[in-house]
């Protein structure tokens, strides 16, 4: 009773360390057997760690943790609430059916004496991008941040094209120069304030007399993490990462990295600069707003015309990430609970997505969009995964897809915004075009010579792709969990501190 | 003395901001692999610069604890650019890596060479034919 208790204690620095320690053993002991199971178990022990963490965020409101005892001034805090509780479950679930999906695609995709180093990459990248969500220190959040970015860039130059290592460079420099704006940004936050620590940061800026530094410091930050999170005009990396990078890792990155990116800006914009100051001479809901809409049709209308699928979704997931920026512009509780909402089921419907590409791309050896001609013939269940992904990210009634859309629309209601309703509609129906040549494809041609000689996918791999499948339909019939969590999520947010 | 200081306080803002947008610009502007990411790594460096020259306090010593001195220079942000150092440090090693395998696969590390090999293939992500069980 007494360990469970002291185990409890340390929980949002397990949920951290499980994985780094994981990768650690992993990298150490390099034989290819046993890298994967433990991998899976060192993500069990931390999506376990944050399940129970989440619920008792639930009934104690915030947790926080000091690394070292140290007081916050000094040391580095852990801070859960209601809106990394949720990002962390997220990250950890999505993560650990990854890693079950990994086996069979690494097997094939990766050369043999390489496996331990991708698992080994793949959990650096998780316990990154777990230490980023948790942290209510910014700079500490950097330092997650570069930690989760290298073992991204390895993981997406370890893919087979030739053209991947080309696409984890490209990557590599633009994600260093964001990394690099968010830390000038945070360098001003210190030297005006005097403190790294998120919650002091929020005491201490009404004294702050200079405007000026303050301006700079958002301006560096938002667009520093814009850049990671792909935000329009600065999605130029994500198509050739997402489209070159080994299934599993494509799975990992398109479903959980953009996702902390845009919990951090929320993080920053609402918690720390808060949305409705105008500190600049620039409103900064209206730029959003304008580079959101950018997104959801100049990327939908990019995807309709590409001819590989995974670079189809890619665009896609740009597309949908301006549904979620619209939603942290409009900064009303309707508007922010669709977008976290939309965090974590496009986290599912993506992951679903690219889970089901990279079993096409395992029995089939090539993603193109012609190759996949009457693959629901040969390998119904992939395929009905696939469609099922595909309605949700049009936003069908029936599919998580739509309860997030349904929220945004309100929200932007809320906001006497009718106009952006109609567009919210509107540039859905360019995602019907996308994901209609997807599944007439599939469905309706005649099976190529590939198609026909290919197998149902490995159980291994069929059961994460269906399981996520299944959850965005479930989300999309009974939303109330999910709801619950994103809207306790929207109002710590817009409830000022957190 | 103080217009000393002016002139000093005024001359490292000015030396950040230079080596800030020199290396900025280097990565925007040069076709290069490995001049782009000495332009990336002086654009770092201008931001250890930013918080380590504001740190300085003219007759402030090291805090170290002890009656004779009373003024002390802030250690943390030093702290923290060693953190960065290390992590500018990896990002280089891994962009010179990659630069290697860009060598190997392209036999060039411009980029607009490498792109414009790649441009005269089929489409992407044609890997392998045949199935594979």
């Amino acid at each position: 009773m007494s360990l469970i208790a002291a185990v409890d204690q340390h929980l949002p620095v397990i949920i951290v360390l499980a994985p780094l320690l994981g990768a650690l053993l992993v990298a150490l002991i390099r034989v290819e057997i046993a890298s994967w199971p433990i991998a899976v178990i060192a993500a069990l022990v931390s999506a376990m760690a944050a399940f129970r963490l989440v619920f008792g965020v639930e009934t104690l409101g915030v947790v926080s943790y000091r690394l070292g005892g140290f007081a916050p001034d000094l040391g580095i805090e852990y801070r859960v609430d209601a809106v990394n509780a949720l990002v962390l479950l997220l990250v950890t679930g999505i993560s650990l059916a990854t890693l079950v999906y990994a086996r069979r695609s690494v097997a094939d995709e990766i050369d043999s004496g390489r496996v331990p180093w991708f698992y080994a990459m793949m959990l650096v990248a998780m316990s990154g991008l777990l230490g980023m969500a948790i942290t209510g220190d910014a700079f500490n959040a950097f330092v997650f941040l570069e930690i989760s970015s290298l073992s991204t860039y390895t993981l997406i130059a370890l893919g087979r094209d030739r053209r991947a290592l080309v696409a984890a460079y490209q990557y590599l420099i633009v994600g260093t120069i964001g990394a690099t704006f968010y830390v000038i940004g945070v360098g001003l936050l210190y030297l005006s304030t005097g403190t790294l620590n998120l919650a002091l940061i929020i005491e201490r800026l009404p004294d702050v007399t200079s405007p000026r530094a303050l301006i700079a410091a958002e301006a560096f930050i938002l667009v520093g993490i814009a850049l990671k999170l792909a935000l329009f005009p600065l999605h130029a990396w994500l198509p050739n990462a997402y489209g070159y990078a080994p299934s599993a890792a494509t799975v990992l990155i398109a479903s959980t990295a953009t996702k902390v990116a845009v919990y951090l800006m929320a993080r920053f914009l609402f918690g720390v600069f808060g949305i409705h100051v105008e500190l600049g001479p620039v409103s900064v809901t209206g730029v959003l707003i304008v580079l959101s809409l950018g997104a959801m049709f100049v990327a939908s209308a990019a995807a309709v015309f590409q001819r590989d699928v995974k670079r189809l979704l890619a665009f896609s997931s740009v597309a949908q990430i301006g549904y979620i920026t619209l939603g942290l512009a409009l900064a009303n509780p309707a508007g922010l609970t669709g977008a976290f909402l939309h965090i974590v089921n496009h986290a599912l419907m993506k992951g679903a997505a690219f889970m089901a590409i990279g079993a096409v791309l395992l029995r089939c050896g090539s993603s193109r969009l012609d190759d996949l001609a009457g693959i629901g013939r040969t390998m119904p269940a992939t395929s009905v995964a696939l469609t099922i992904a595909g309605l949700g990210l049009i936003g069908v009634p029936g599919t998580s897809g739509f309860v997030s859309k349904w929220y945004l629309v309100l929200g932007a209601f809320d906001d006497g915004k009718g106009w952006l309703a109609f567009l919210i509609v509107a540039s859905s129906v360019i995602a019907v075009l996308y994901v209609g040549r997807i599944l007439e494809v599939v469905w309706f041609r005649e099976p190529s010579k590939t198609a026909l000689a290919a197998r149902e996918a490995p159980l291994g791999m069929l059961l994460p792709t269906l399981l996520l499948a299944g959850l965005t339909i479930l989300f999309g019939i009974d939303a109330e969990f999910p709801a619950r969590l994103a809207g306790a999520a929207a109002s710590a947010l817009l409830g000022g501190r957190p | 003395m103080s217009l000393v200081a002016m002139l000093a306080s005024e001359a490292t803002r000015f030396t950040i901001v230079l080596v800030m947008v020199a290396g900025l610009y280097i990565v925007i502007a040069r076709n290069n692999m490995i001049k782009k990411l000495v332009g990336l790594s002086l654009f770092q460096s201008s931001v250890y610069l930013l918080y380590l020259l504001p740190g300085k306090i003219f007759g402030g010593t090291a805090p170290i604890l002890d009656p004779r001195f009373d003024v002390y220079a802030n250690p943390l942000p030093h702290v923290l650019i060693l953190t960065a150092i290390v992590v500018g440090i990896g990002t280089l090693a891994l962009g010179l890596a990659l630069a290697i395998r860009i060598k190997e696969a392209y036999g060039t590390i411009e980029e607009d060479e490498v792109l414009a090999r790649d441009r005269g293939q089929a489409s992407p992500a044609t890997r392998k034919a045949g199935t594979r069980g």
